[in-house]
């Protein structure tokens, strides 16, 4: 009963999802939308007219106004700077537009071009000085806030009352001021088109990346080549250019030069930038954050002065927000990784029935022998992690090894060795195409075909993604084994989408199915996803029918079957299961069977840890990584089966020291050659019985002349 | 060749010495020994208030709640006595308001880890709010009966010397001693200049950091009461002015870089006193505020400036988030 539960429980309950929805980053725009639903949500309960068309109109068009700043300063935040002067900016270029329509009486588009031309410049002042003259940015700025308001407050001793006394009635003004389109209030329409253009900006373009890069790292960037100073000061003028926009509408809204317009903005818009998730010095933030920002300010000072709270309390509310926003996201920063790497592993229930016998005297097809220690090796030390090996039909033996590499060895005692060709990353599966090109299967990387003369080329390193993954599944973490059907369609695993090749222990350990058969046609160069949901799948072979493979499931422990191709096509169907260890590759072998690797035997404990998801969940979030549990990969065999799924013999070697661990095998010429993903060796073992021209590209292809 | 390396403070202090020289010269009644008091005397509160700022900058912070610390623990003096309480209890709860500002500043930037810049700006418009909300009836808390006597701290003369420059002075010698003459100074000076190295040495940073704002806001409320005491009322929409801005103008431009770890209470005369003499001058010339203001922005710009161009920063080794 409580079995049944756990099963249905781990079986449904999509636990994964959590660590996956923490490490992505539009969790940190999360925690401030969060609070603004919050805050929008308690102000609607306690005021009346809160959500009345009136009330949301007049607080858009404030928004809009102090959105346009606030992209301004996201801009200037996230270069790494950070602008003060804007509050003073906004004052100027308010009486700059008033004063050429009222004054000069100036014709609207004009007074808008010329306007935005003022913010620049005031905005190019601090560019200059910080971009290019390398200014603080915090002091100049502070500097520039006291002259422009200086200049201000002269400017409005002699403007003031011609301003004042002027009542201008223009339309178009009028439209900018208070228009609206469908029921949005002009300003928010301008910023919602600007917003989705500095969004682009910012996440698409070159000039957006090398903002975020000069913000993350100043000195990084000046060395890969970024024009640092340009940028910089580029972003001051947008600063001074967004500023000036947010005034132009004010201006046009209320038409005033007072005195204190745009005093205190800059705390303002400070505010509203850290709420939102932009980090202070830089590097981080986005226009969504800076919008939300800008909401819950203006939300909030909005709210308690409707409910006349008195001027102070505005304040501390104000404030305590900023104290709580910036702990709660400087914390967050802090302790992301180590939240994340906690929750991400998400255990979940799988158990297996007891394994068949494997101790000698117990009878059965995996009783131990030790028909595998006289081996010989070929290669000793001078090749690391051959995980596949494989002939060609010249007799010349492949395999490939840690560094990246695809080694040779030739015949007649593979003495000598070479390097075939160079991938970069670990070669693991391999597979021969009729034309004599080497396909192989790159952990981290995907699939990559070698040409007879060794170059290297990329048949595919994505697939489709599949609808409702968190995790971006579509590139290939864990390409593992491969082979092609006579059509030229290539099957081939991915063990899982959620680790990296590094961390496949502890996919083990989860035991949940992340893996995926992946179909690439080298036909068209096309790649889909054929099966999901597989336990780890491993080995990869075109079963002797020429419509199905076989593929193995090395932590479900068992060979299934998938038909591509004939009247059961889309099928899957066990082969075998409850293998008393964990399968690794399938090949041919030359009486018409199959050859498979088990990589390693199962151990009671896993078995048992494997019911009780609890335990490792706990595990994994209280010990150290180097003490959880580990599939036991220190013993192996290899078996042979045929079609129907029955063990035929088994190859051990009691010694364990020639083959610590198998996981590949190829019958070619009457011999086994062996690799093993933790040697630095590859196994040749003479066959009993075994067809002595045996030959795999010859079964597959056709003898060629 | 030897290439001549001339501080931000030498500039400074040759601004100065330029502006005095001028004006002195030019200016009719500008060198009289009263003048030379009014100018120092105006500076006084602002210059105890550079003292606070400094002793956070130099630890690499920045305190911009020093005006609330300053109008508002102030305020509640006047208006604890005024409601009728004695003087000494109100300068108790003046005192453990302050400290109450630098433990939360404190925390906040060496536990929680918030940047200064925005803990404090944060606190101060927090300490603001409050007063504004709870502790005042009016925005200018006026002097009462039970202030008696204690106006002689911002009024009145010492040995001929106006009472302000002697604050000013006494708060100079402490800072001094404090920053130069104790264990706790010399670790500020290490935490400013390094604070991962402050830390690895084994230097209780956290404590220190928190200590440095208590410290700065203490020094606030003294410079709030020295105010209070002058002008014999408390106008707490000081908050809403630019001072914060004077005061982080004063030591920075006396030569406390930002970045921590530089710099002293000499910093702190230097920059008063230009700024003092400038405010003075233009007031002799009878410029209007608006106009002092830009010509004093304009000044420090070009100071500035010039000190970007004497001393020059470049990419590599400019700190991260340098701001």
């Amino acid at each position: 009963m409580r079995e049944t539960l756990t099963r249905l429980r781990y079986r449904y309950w999509p636990d994964h999802l959590l660590g996956e929805i923490l490490s992505k980053r539009w969790t940190e725009t999360a925690i401030p939308v969060i609070l603004l639903l919050i805050v929008g949500f308690a102000l609607s309960r306690s005021l009346e007219h809160f959500l009345s068309p009136a009330s949301l109109a007049d607080t858009a068009r404030q928004a809009g106004e102090i959105g346009f700043i606030g992209l301004g300063m996201a801009l200037v935040v996230i270069v790494g700077g950070i602008d003060l002067s804007v509050g003073s900016i906004f004052a100027l270029t308010d009486f700059c537009a008033l004063y050429l329509l009222d004054v000069l009486n100036w014709p609207v588009p004009a007074v808008v071009v010329v306007t935005m031309i003022v913010g620049g410049l005031l905005g190019a002042v601090n560019g200059v000085l910080i971009g290019y003259l390398r200014l603080r940015a915090f002091i100049t700025t502070l500097i520039t806030l006291i002259i422009y308001r200086s200049a201000y407050d002269l400017l409005i001793q002699r403007y003031s009352n011609a301003i004042a006394s002027a009542f201008p009635d223009i339309p178009s003004w009028d439209f900018i001021g208070g228009g609206t389109v469908l029921g949005i209030p002009s300003v928010a329409l301008v910023y919602i088109v600007i917003a989705i253009f500095g969004h682009v900006f910012l996440t698409r373009l070159r000039p957006g990346w090398h903002i975020t890069a000069i913000g993350g790292s100043r000195r990084s960037a000046y060395n890969s080549g970024i024009p640092v100073r340009r940028t910089i000061a580029l972003c001051y003028v947008a600063s001074g250019v967004l500023t000036s926009i947010g005034a132009l509408f004010f201006a046009a809204r209320l038409g005033t030069v007072g005195g204190d317009i745009g005093v205190g903005l800059e705390v303002i818009v400070l505010t509203a930038t850290v709420l939102g998730g932009i980090t202070l010095g830089g590097g981080k933030g986005s226009v969504v954050k800076s919008m939300v920002g800008v909401l819950i300010v203006l939300l909030v000072t909005n709210g308690l002065t409707a409910m006349n709270a008195r001027g102070g309390v505005n304040r501390m509310a104000l404030a305590s927000i900023l104290l709580v926003a910036a702990m709660v996201d400087i914390r967050w920063q802090k302790n992301r990784t180590r939240i994340i790497s906690k929750v991400y592993v998400a255990p979940t229930y799988h158990a297996l029935p007891p394994p068949p016998p494997t101790e000698i005297g117990k009878g059965g097809p995996f009783e131990q022998n030790d028909r595998l220690r006289e081996v010989s090796l070929i290669g000793l030390g001078r090749i690391e992690a051959p995980e596949d090996v494989i002939l060609d039909r010249n007799d010349v033996l492949y395999a490939g090894s840690r560094h990246g590499d695809i080694i040779r060895f030739f015949p007649p005692d593979y003495e000598r060795m070479e390097v075939f060709a160079h991938i970069g990353g670990q070669p693991l599966g391999m597979a021969f195409d009729k034309q004599d090109n080497l396909y192989v299967c790159i952990g981290g990387m995907g699939l990559y075909r070698i040409k007879p003369d060794g170059t290297v080329e990329k048949a595919t390193d994505e697939t489709n993604r599949s609808l409702y993954s968190v995790n971006d599944d579509s590139r290939l973490r864990l390409a593992d084994d491969l082979d092609i059907t006579d059509d030229g369609l290539i099957f081939f695993s991915e063990a899982t989408v959620r680790y990296e090749m590094d961390e496949w222990p502890v996919d083990g350990l989860e035991a949940r199915g992340n893996g995926r058969i992946i179909c690439y046609d080298t036909k068209t160069g096309a790649t889909h996803t054929a099966l999901r949901g597989l336990k780890f799948p491993n080995g990869v072979a075109v079963a002797s029918d020429g419509q199905s493979i076989l593929f193995a499931e090395t932590f479900g422990c068992s060979i299934k079957r998938y038909w591509f191709a004939g009247s059961k096509k889309g099928d899957v169907e066990i082969v075998m299961d409850n293998l008393p260890g964990y399968p690794d590759n399938i090949n041919l072998a030359s009486d018409g069977n199959y050859w498979l690797a088990l990589v390693g035997m199962r151990s009671p404990s896993l078995d048992l840890a494997w019911k009780m998801p609890g335990f490792r969940r706990r595990m994994a979030k209280r010990v150290p990584v180097d003490e959880w549990l580990f599939p036991n990969i220190n013993t192996g065999c290899v078996v042979k089966f045929n079609e129907q799924g029955k063990i035929l013999e088994s190859f051990w070697d009691l010694k364990g020291l020639n083959h610590p661990m198998i996981t590949s095998m190829r019958e070619h010429r009457g011999y086994l050659y062996l690799g093993g993903i933790a040697n630095n060796r590859i196994g040749r073992f003479k066959l009993d019985n075994a067809d002595p021209d045996f030959v795999q590209y010859d079964k597959r292809w056709g003898k060629s002349s | 060749m030897k290439r001549v390396r001339i501080s931000q403070q030498e500039i400074v202090f040759a601004v100065f010495a330029a502006l005095f020289l001028s004006f002195s010269i030019f200016l009719n009644g500008f060198l009289s020994a009263d003048n030379m008091l009014t100018l120092l005397q105006n500076v006084a509160v602002l210059g105890i208030l550079g003292l606070a700022m400094a002793i956070v900058v130099i630890g690499r912070g920045i305190d911009l709640s020093l005006i609330a610390a300053l109008a508002v623990p102030g305020g509640l003096v006047l208006q604890m006595v005024q409601n009728g309480h004695s003087l000494p209890a109100s300068l108790l709860a003046a005192g453990l308001l302050a400290i109450a500002i630098g433990l939360v500043n404190g925390w906040l930037i060496a536990y929680a880890e918030v940047p200064p810049l925005f803990a404090t700006l944060a606190t101060g418009l927090f300490v603001a709010g409050l007063g504004q909300a709870a502790l005042f009836q009016l925005d200018v808390v006026q002097w009462s009966d039970g202030m008696a006597g204690f106006e002689r701290l911002g009024q009145g003369s010492i040995l001929g010397i106006p009472t302000s420059i002697v604050m000013f002075a006494i708060a100079c010698v402490v800072v001094f001693v404090l920053l130069r003459k104790t264990r706790w100074g010399a670790y500020i000076y290490a935490i400013g200049d390094n604070p991962f190295a402050a830390r690895v040495t084994g230097i209780p940073s956290r404590p220190i950091i928190v200590l440095q704002y208590v410290v700065a806001a203490l020094i606030g409320c003294f410079a709030g009461l020295v105010m209070a005491a002058s002008v014999n009322s408390m106008p707490t929409r000081i908050f809403n002015s630019t001072l914060i801005y004077d005061v982080i103008l004063v030591v920075v431009l006396g030569g406390i870089g930002l970045s921590g770890g530089r710099g002293g209470v000499v910093n702190v005369i230097i920059g008063t006193l230009l700024i003092g003499t400038m405010l003075n001058g233009m007031t002799i010339l009878n410029i209007p505020y608006a106009g002092q203001n830009l010509i004093k922005g304009l000044v420090l710009l070009i100071a500035v400036i010039t000190d970007t161009f004497l001393n020059p920063r470049n990419e590599e080794t400019a700190q991260q988030g340098d701001i």
